[in-house]
């Protein structure tokens, strides 16, 4: 039985599933325009390509609705689709060429004798009030993100965005759980270095 | 404790994995270091932009796709 977050039974999830693992076609119609939204969210983020993006959603329902069968409904349904997303676009992005990239220790911080070499300076607040501001931030992190190398910008997505945790982060990236949280580490000091110049509190030097 | 051996211990003071002892060698460095304190905050905002990429709205997928998937799996393996 699907559980809600309080544990609750969800009747109306368990009777989605019950329809999907009888075939419903209806019932496949409605978990891809329900779920598919966020998924292609998620593709879009990973992969950077809307057309790979389509085809890793698609790739995932695939897995999904030949998977139906056997999930029992241990987790929710959105988190079940979740994964298989995010590992359908992962499968994309180590399938691509690797193009040239920066290397991570010029985005580190510096440090001589033990103590930082750039001071750092003071940030505003990441909570912007209104809503153009909000989606500018976002577009501005999420472009930032993206000229991360690749290894890194994957972890920083899997877990600061995604959620995923360093155990399920370290299993789909093939690394040990203290390689992950090692990577994990790197990916935020280069963004926060990114970040840096747009961060300042206005009116700072 | 240094700077650089601070900067080091972030991520595991943020997931709260110091260990106690460690955590108050860390804590007496930011009590003395202002521009430790500094790079705390901003790292730890830098975690908050990344969790706010997630709050983008979620368009409908496009409808070729929704026709796209469920007629594939219609199809034969």
């Amino acid at each position: 039985m699907a559980e809600t977050s309080d544990g609750d039974i969800d009747y109306g999830e368990s009777a989605l599933i019950a329809r999907l693992q009888a075939g419903d076609a209806d019932a496949y119609a409605d978990l891809v325009r329900t779920q598919g939204p966020r998924m292609l969210a998620v593709a879009r983020r990973i992969l950077r390509a809307d057309d790979d993006a389509a085809d890793a959603v698609q790739e995932a329902f695939i897995s999904a609705f030949r998977a139906i069968g056997n999930f029992e409904g241990g987790a929710k349904l959105s988190t079940w689709l979740h994964r298989i997303v995010v590992n359908a676009s992962l499968m994309r992005l180590r399938n691509r060429t690797r193009r040239p990239e920066v290397s991570i220790d010029e985005l580190l911080p510096r440090f001589e004798d033990g103590q930082h070499v750039d001071e750092p300076r003071e940030w505003r607040s990441p909570e912007p009030l209104d809503a153009l501001e909000r989606r500018e931030t976002r577009q501005l992190v999420r472009s930032l993100i993206d000229e991360l190398p690749t290894d890194y910008r994957t972890v920083l997505m899997l877990r600061d965005i995604e959620g995923l945790d360093t155990k399920e982060t370290a299993e789909l990236l093939g690394v040990t759980p203290n390689a992950a949280k090692i990577r994990l580490h790197r990916a935020r000091l280069a963004l926060r270095t990114k970040l840096d110049p747009h961060m300042r509190e206005r009116g700072a030097t | 404790m240094n700077c650089r051996e601070c900067t080091d211990f972030l991520h595991d003071y943020l997931a709260g994995d110091l260990p106690e002892s460690q955590q108050r060698v860390f804590e007496g460095h930011l009590e003395l270091c202002p521009p430790c304190l500094t790079f705390l905050e901003s790292y730890r905002k830098t975690v908050k932009h990344c969790e706010h990429v997630k709050d983008e709205p979620a368009d409908a997928l496009p409808e070729s796709l929704v026709k796209a998937i469920l007629a594939a799996r219609s199809t034969p393996r």
